[in-house]
C-alpha cells in the first residue's frame, strides 16, 4: 500500500502519460510497427493492414470474452472447442433448417455451454481452470462425434459472401470486432455488472461481504465468453465455407497470451478493452510481419515466446513502480 | 447516553466442534461506545460478524429499534444501518473511493447502467462529512491504510448508519492517525450512532468507550460502565478461569547458555529485542497476535532478514544464518502453521519424519528405508502418536498427532534449541498436555526451549522465564513469583502508557 499519488490526476500531458504506462502494450504496438515497416515493403500498405485487421480479428473476438472472464478472476480454456461446435452446427444444420436458424443454433451452443461452465464453476467451487479443460476436452469430441470427423462443407457457397463488406480496407470480422469491444468496454466501465467484475476479481472477499452476488456475475461473464467464440467460429465458418473438426485448436492459449500481452492480470481485477485491442493488435502484427519476412515456422514460434515472456517482464518492472 | 438502538438477546453460535457463542445477550445504545473485549477466541469476531449478516445464529434474537430483526446478509446488514468496518480492510483496491463507498449499492438505472454522477456526489458528501482529504474518484489502492479505513467509515455517512462495529480500528494506524480516528469515532458518537469497539488495547478502551462488556469462551461475563471500573476488575473478568489443566515443568536445572540475541531490530517489525535461554530452560514468549513474535524467532532462524542485531551461539559471536546454517548447528524451528510450513500433508509419517534430515538416512542419495522406519518407530511410540503405519498420510490424523509428528521431525535432528511457535493451537486436551509433557522432558534433557503462546495458562505453566512481547519491542520479564496472568496483561497494554510517562 503506497502513498504514490494518482497518476491519472493532475495535468492533461500527465494524464496521457499515466494511460500509456496502464496500457504500454500501445507503445510496443507502435515499436513492432516502426521495425516491420523498416524491415519489409510490404508491411505499411492498405491491404496488407487489412490483413492484419481480419487475422487479428479471430483472436480479438475471442480476447474480448476472455478479458471478461479474466478480470472477474477466472479462465476459460474451452473457448477453441466451443468456436469449433458452433461452426460445425451452423454449417451442418443448414440443410435441414436453412441459414440464419443453423447460426442462430450456433450461437445458442455458444450461450449454452457458456452458461454451463459458468455455472459448474460458481456452484461447485471447482476452479475455472480444471472445470474449462475439462470442457475443452469434451465438447472438442462432441464436435468429431457430430461432423464424423470429417469437414462439413458449406451447401450453398452464398454464404461465404455474408462477409465480404469493406469499409475501405476493413473487413465486416474486423468491424464486429471493434464494434464488440468498444460495447464491452463500455461494459467494463459503465454498467454495475462490469464494475462488478472488476470488484470480485480484486477482492472476492469484500465483494461478498458488500452483498454482491459473486455467483452470479460469473456465470454471465462465462456466458458472455463463450457466446463470443460461438460469433468467432460462425465468423470463421462464413470465411472458410467449411467447419473443420479441428478448428480452433490451441486458440484458446493465443487468447489468453494477447489478453496478457495487453496487461491484463490474470489474477483478476485489472484490466480493460483498450489493453485486449492492444494485445490482440501486437500479437496479429508481429505474426503478420514474420511471415512477411519469410521466418521460418518454428523461429516464429521462438520470437513470440520470447516476446510474451519479455512483455511479462516489462510489465512486472512498470507494476513495481507502484502504479497498480 | 440515548435509548436501546441494538439488542441481541440469547445469542447461540458453533461451529462444528466449537461452542463460539454461548446464550449471549448485549445491547447497544444510541450515542455510546461499547467496547467488546475478551482473549483471543472468546467469541468477539463471531458476535459482531452475526450482527453484520455474516454468519446466522442458531438460535437467539436481533432486536434492532425495537422490533426483531432477521439481518439477512451484509449488504441487508448496511441497508438496515448497521456496519461493520473489518480489521482486514475490506476494500477493492482497483476501484474508486466512490465504487468502493457503496460497493454492492451502486445506484444504476433500469438497464443496469450506473448512474456516475450520482455514485460521485453522494460520496463527495459523505467524505466531505468526515472531512477527508481525498476525493471520490481516487483509486482506493494508492491510499495509506489509515485513510481506506476513512473510506470504509464513509460508509457510515453514506448508509445513514445506527451502529457502527469497528474491529480492532487501530491495528495497522501511528499515533497521529489513531487521534484522528478517535475524533471521527467521537463525531459519530454526538450525532447518536452507537458504535462498538473491539480492541486488545485497555488504555485505547478506557480512553474512548462508555461501556465495557467482557466474553470470556463464548459468554458474556458482565458489561460495565468505564468510569466506575478500572483494569483489573476487567482483567479478573476476561481471565477469571480456573487453572484446571494441569502443567508440569521441568525441573529448574540450567546448563550453559545455548542462543543470546542482542539489538536485534527490522524496521517496522520489531525493534531492540535481546533475550538469552540457557541449556535445560525453557523461555516463554507472550503477547497477542501481531505482536512480532513468530517474527523474532524466525529472523534468529534465518527465515526473515533483520536490519541489525547480534547473535552468540554458545557464547560465540555468529552471523545471522540461513535456516540450513540453523540446522546443522542445532537449532529447530516448529513453525505455527504445520499445514503450511510444518507438514507435506499428503506423504505418510515416516516421510514426514525423515524430510528435512535426508542426508542422515542416505548414502549416495539413496534412502536407507529401515533406518528411517526405526526412527518412526521410535518417535511413534515415545510422542505415543495414532496412526495405522508409516504411510499413513498424515492429512488423515488428528491435529494432535499432526503436531507430534512435526516434532519428531525435528527432535530426530538431535537439537541443542528447539522454538516451538504455538505448539499446542487447534489441537484436543489430551494431546495437549502430552505436548506439554514432552516439553518438560526435553528440558530435563538438557535442550534449550522457547515457546510461543497467546494462551496465558500454557506459557506461564510450562515456562521458567517469560517474555512479554508487545508492538515489535519486549516491554517486560517475568520469573518465579511475579509470573501472573495479571502482570503479563498488565504489560502487553498497559507499555505505552510508561513508555510516555
Amino acid at each position: 500500500m503506497s502513498h504514490a499519488t494518482d497518476i491519472r490526476a493532475g495535468s492533461p500531458l500527465q494524464s496521457v502519460l499515466g494511460w500509456l504506462l496502464r496500457n504500454h502494450i500501445w507503445v510496443f504496438l507502435a515499436l513492432t510497427i516502426i521495425v516491420f515497416s523498416w524491415a519489409s515493403p510490404y508491411f505499411l500498405t492498405v491491404n496488407n493492414i487489412g490483413n492484419i485487421l481480419t487475422q487479428g480479428a479471430f483472436i480479438g473476438i475471442l480476447a474480448i470474452g476472455m478479458t471478461m472472464v479474466m478480470i472477474n478472476g477466472e479462465i476459460d480454456l474451452s473457448v477453441g472447442a466451443v468456436l469449433a461446435l458452433a461452426s460445425a452446427l451452423a454449417i451442418g444444420l443448414q440443410d435441414h433448417m436453412g441459414v440464419w436458424p443453423a447460426v442462430f443454433l450456433g450461437l445458442m451452443s455458444g450461450a449454452a455451454l457458456g452458461f454451463l461452465n459458468g455455472t459448474l464453476v460458481a456452484l461447485s467451487g471447482m476452479h475455472s481452470f480444471i472445470v474449462t479443460l475439462g470442457g475443452l476436452i469434451g465438447i472438442r469430441g462432441l464436435v468429431f462425434v457430430y461432423s464424423g470427423e470429417n469437414a462439413l462443407m458449406v451447401p450453398d457457397f452464398s454464404y461465404t459472401e455474408i462477409p465480404e463488406v469493406y469499409l475501405g480496407p476493413i473487413s465486416l470480422t474486423a468491424m464486429i470486432f471493434f464494434a464488440l469491444a468498444l460495447f464491452f468496454q463500455w461494459v467494463l466501465s459503465s454498467t454495475r455488472h462490469g464494475r462488478e467484475t472488476y470488484a470480485v476479481g480484486d477482492n472476492i472477499e469484500a465483494a461478498h461481504d458488500a452483498g454482491i452476488n459473486v455467483k452470479r456475475h460469473k456465470i454471465i461473464n462465462f456466458t458472455i465468453c463463450s457466446t463470443l467464440a460461438a460469433v468467432c467460429g460462425i465468423l470463421l465458418s462464413m470465411r472458410l465455407g467449411t467447419a473443420e473438426p479441428n478448428a480452433g485448436r490451441i486458440w484458446e492459449l493465443w487468447t489468453i497470451i494477447a489478453v496478457v500481452l495487453g496487461g491484463t492480470r490474470l489474477q483478476g481485477g485489472f484490466g480493460s478493452m483498450w489493453m485486449t485491442i492492444g494485445g490482440v493488435l501486437t500479437l496479429a502484427v508481429l505474426r503478420n510481419g514474420l511471415r512477411l519476412l519469410n521466418t521460418p515456422n518454428y523461429v516464429e514460434l521462438m520470437v513470440m515466446g520470447a516476446v510474451l515472456v519479455l512483455a511479462l517482464v516489462l510489465d512486472k518492472v512498470l507494476n513495481h513502480k507502484g502504479y497498480t | 447516553m440515548g435509548d436501546v438502538i441494538l439488542k441481541v438477546e440469547g445469542i447461540t453460535k458453533t461451529f462444528p466442534g466449537v461452542t463460539a457463542l454461548d446464550d449471549v445477550s448485549f445491547d447497544i445504545r444510541s450515542g455510546e461506545v461499547h467496547a467488546l473485549v475478551g482473549e483471543n477466541g472468546a467469541g468477539k469476531s463471531t458476535l459482531m460478524k452475526v450482527l453484520a449478516g455474516l454468519h446466522k445464529p442458531d438460535a437467539g434474537e436481533i432486536i434492532y429499534q425495537g422490533a426483531p430483526t432477521q439481518v439477512a446478509g451484509p449488504l441487508d446488514a448496511r441497508r438496515k444501518g448497521i456496519l461493520l468496518i473489518h480489521q482486514e480492510l475490506s476494500l477493492s483496491p482497483e476501484l474508486s473511493v466512490a465504487e468502493n463507498i457503496y460497493l454492492g449499492a451502486w445506484p444504476t438505472n433500469r438497464f443496469g447502467v450506473l448512474k456516475k454522477r450520482e455514485l460521485r456526489r453522494h460520496a463527495a458528501s459523505a467524505l466531505d462529512a468526515l472531512g477527508c482529504g481525498f476525493g471520490p474518484d481516487t483509486r482506493v489502492g494508492t491510499l495509506s491504510v489509515a485513510m481506506q479505513q476513512m473510506v470504509e467509515i464513509a460508509r457510515a455517512e453514506a448508509f445513514n448508519a445506527n451502529v457502527v462495529i469497528f474491529d480492532e480500528p487501530t491495528a495497522s494506524l501511528t499515533d497521529t492517525e489513531k487521534d484522528q480516528l478517535f475524533q471521527t469515532i467521537r463525531g459519530l458518537k454526538a450525532r447518536g450512532v452507537g458504535i462498538v469497539y473491539i480492541s486488545h488495547k485497555m488504555n485505547e478502551i478506557f480512553d474512548i468507550t462508555d461501556r465495557i462488556t467482557v466474553l470470556r469462551d463464548g459468554q458474556v461475563q458482565g458489561t460495565v460502565d468505564t468510569a466506575e471500573t478500572d483494569l483489573n476488575q476487567v482483567t479478573r473478568m476476561m481471565i477469571g478461569r480456573t487453572l484446571d489443566t494441569y502443567f508440569i515443568r521441568a525441573k529448574a536445572e540450567f546448563g550453559a547458555e545455548v542462543l543470546r540475541v542482542e539489538g536485534l531490530s527490522k524496521a517496522g517489525v520489531f525493534r531492540d529485542v535481546g533475550f538469552s535461554v540457557r541449556e535445560g530452560e525453557v523461555l516463554g514468549l507472550y503477547g497477542l497476535v501481531g505482536a512480532g513474535r513468530s517474527e523474532v524467532v524466525e529472523t534468529v532462524f534465518g527465515v526473515r532478514k533483520a536490519d541489525s542485531g547480534k547473535l552468540y551461539w554458545k557464547g560465540g559471536e555468529i552471523a545471522l544464518p540461513s535456516p540450513r546454517q540453523s540446522i546443522d548447528m542445532g537449532m529447530a524451528l516448529v513453525p505455527e502453521s504445520r499445514k503450511e510450513q510444518g507438514l507435506v500433508l499428503m506423504m505418510g509419517g515416516r516421510e514426514n519424519t525423515s524430510l528435512p534430515h535426508l542426508g542422515l538416512f542416505s548414502s549416495v542419495s539413496i534412502m536407507n528405508r529401515p533406518k528411517e522406519l526405526a526412527v518412526f518407530e521410535k518417535y511413534r511410540s515415545a510422542l505415543s502418536i495414532k496412526t495405522t503405519g508409516p504411510d499413513q498420510a498424515v492429512s488423515q490424523l488428528s491435529g494432535g498427532n499432526q503436531q507430534k509428528f512435526v516434532l519428531a521431525k525435528w527432535l530426530c535432528a538431535d537439537p541443542k534449541l528447539i522454538i516451538l511457535d504455538e505448539p499446542t493451537r487447534g489441537i484436543d486436551v489430551g494431546s495437549k498436555s502430552a505436548i506439554h509433557e514432552l516439553i518438560a522432558d526435553l528440558a530435563q534433557k538438557g535442550l534449550a526451549v522457547i515457546v510461543i503462546s497467546s494462551e496465558m495458562p500454557e506459557v506461564l505453566g510450562v515456562s521458567h522465564r517469560v517474555l512479554a512481547m508487545s508492538e515489535g519491542a519486549i516491554v517486560a520479564e517475568f520469573e518465579g513469583d511475579a509470573m501472573t496472568e495479571e502482570n503479563l496483561i498488565d504489560a502487553v497494554s498497559h507499555h505505552r502508557d510508561d513508555a510516555a510517562a
